[in-house]
């Protein structure tokens, strides 16, 4: 059997620290997947309102999301601002912040998308027999709309976790920076460690996003 | 006389700059059924749709027992309680249950209790053969199903008038007869109906009334009996005519 280098693994706290590693990546991305469900269903709503202009809000801040590389505005975010308004930001808030921004022009987007895609004669039908505005939304619009919106944002809080293995690059010590840090640190003791190390990093990210994908999956059957 | 239930006075309806319906009137008495045929698009669904104010009118006015119904009022969903629709493609909301859909407005819009309004609900799916559905979701049920469940969901609001438009154009033709069947047994309660349908032998045994709506007026008004043997206008014989089939055999 080749060496792969796990014995690593099993030295001092190796392993608690990569799983401290997955809990700082994990806790970014679910404080950034909170605010952006939260904010994203507010500016949704309002913008799958006809002529609304958060409609137009939504368009820009969506445009300009897809065009900048996540790395960019992580940049422009912990180097940029903190330098440019002096003001104290770690790089974990920088990270929460940068996420939110991208996770609320996402969820919006995709609960505009949702609100729209319920045909308007559901709404009519509601509104025909009485019902309030306000109850037509609560009781026949947005439970129709969620189903439509569960896989798609647990998607979402997926490719947030992926996208967790940037924020190393303003100085974060998640999952891959601990790995970095554990290989360097063995690579007398035992040169193989890359292999063991990142296989490890490999396993958590899958046990940690395998749930999400799982369920995402099993709501599209159940709703679908 | 009995009282007006509906009364529809100089109604227009513009989209845009097209006039579908110009200065039509129309009073509908209590228990009565009329029936309005006429050709596709000439506006029958339009008309139905302004009655509860899911189109703006541009023009007249039109009143459910005397208060009026207006697209901007604060009132309106009140008004809408008293106005059961019934549409061409159900509309049932695909994630409740039946029960849930037919409970829907009179527990919440109408405050009434869940055990009552429960026990009405399955009263009122048994008297149309579905009491056995009431926990089954829409997807699971056949088109007659479904429109049978849109009529009781209109049913325990206890409106004031029932709107019908074309609810069996949807079906298939052995279905059909399923939802007419309890549609004629409502006007036999004596359920006050405007019914917009292209069943003729269907609107020949219902309607206390008949309207021909062309052109955007009512053309015609007569009795089922004198509309289907001697109608009064020529656009009347026409329409009749385009039911029926003529082949010329050569011998
Ligand atoms: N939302 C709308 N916007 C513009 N035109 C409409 C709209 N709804 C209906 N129309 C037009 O109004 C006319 C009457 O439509 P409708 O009431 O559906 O006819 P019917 O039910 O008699 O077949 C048709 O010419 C149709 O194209
Ligand atoms: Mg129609």
């Amino acid at each position: 059997m080749p060496d792969l280098g796990l014995e690593v693994l099993w030295k001092g706290k190796n392993f608690a620290r990569l799983l401290g590693g997955l809990w700082v990546a994990l806790r970014i991305s679910l404080i950034a997947a909170l605010i952006s469900v939260a904010a994203g269903i507010l500016l949704g709503v309002l913008a799958s309102r006809k002529h609304s202009v958060f409609s137009a809000i939504l368009q820009v801040w969506l445009g300009i999301i897809h065009i900048m590389p996540q790395m960019v505005l992580l940049f422009l975010m912990y180097f940029g601002t903190t330098r440019a308004f002096g003001w104290n930001l770690s790089g974990e808030t920088a990270a929460i912040i940068v996420f939110s921004l991208w996770g609320t022009a996402e969820m919006g987007d995709l609960v505009r998308g949702a609100v729209s895609s319920i045909p308007a004669i559901q709404r009519e039908s509601a509104e025909a027999l009485g019902l309030r505005p306000i109850q037509v939304f609560r009781f026949v619009i947005l439970p129709q709309a969620v189903r439509r919106l569960i896989p798609l944002s647990i998607n979402l809080i997926t490719r947030m976790i992926k996208t967790t293995s940037l924020i190393t690059l303003i100085g974060v010590v998640e999952i891959l920076k601990v790995a970095q840090q554990i290989i360097e640190a063995n690579r007398k003791a035992s040169p193989n460690a890359a292999f063991g190390v990142y296989l490890t990093v490999f396993v958590l990210y899958y046990l940690a996003c395998r749930p999400l994908s799982l369920a995402a999956k099993h709501l599209e059957k159940h709703w679908g | 006389m009995s009282d007006v239930v509906l009364s529809i006075s100089h109604l227009t309806k513009r989209f845009d700059q097209q006039t579908i319906l110009e200065d039509l009137s129309l009073d509908v008495r209590e228990g009565e059924v009329v029936v309005i045929v006429g050709s596709s698009g000439c506006g029958k669904s339009t008309l139905l749709r302004c009655i509860n104010a899911l189109e703006e009118i541009q023009g007249g006015e039109i009143r459910l027992r005397g208060e009026p119904i207006r697209h901007n009022s604060k009132n309106l969903p009140e008004m809408r309680r008293k106005i059961g629709m019934v549409f061409q493609n159900y509309e049932l909301f695909p994630h409740l249950t039946v029960l849930d859909n037919i409970m829907l407005s009179p527990v919440r819009a109408q405050k009434r209790s869940r055990e009552e309004t429960r026990t009405e609900a399955l009263t009122l799916l048994d008297r149309v053969g579905l009491k056995e559905k009431a926990g089954s979701y829409p997807r699971q049920l056949s088109g007659g199903q479904k429109q049978r469940v849109a009529i009781v969901r209109a049913l325990i609001m206890h409106p004031e008038i029932l709107l019908f438009d074309e609810v069996t154009a949807a079906l298939d033709p052995e279905m059909v007869r399923e939802v007419l069947d309890v549609i004629v047994s409502l006007a036999d309660q004596g359920k006050t109906m405007l019914i917009v349908t292209h069943e003729m032998s269907f609107a020949r045994a219902v309607a206390d009334r008949i309207i021909l709506l062309e052109d955007r007026r009512i053309l015609e008004e007569n009795t089922p009996e004198q509309f289907f043997t001697s109608p009064k206008t020529e656009q009347a014989e026409k329409f009749l005519q385009s039911f029926e089939f003529k082949r010329k055999k050569e011998s």
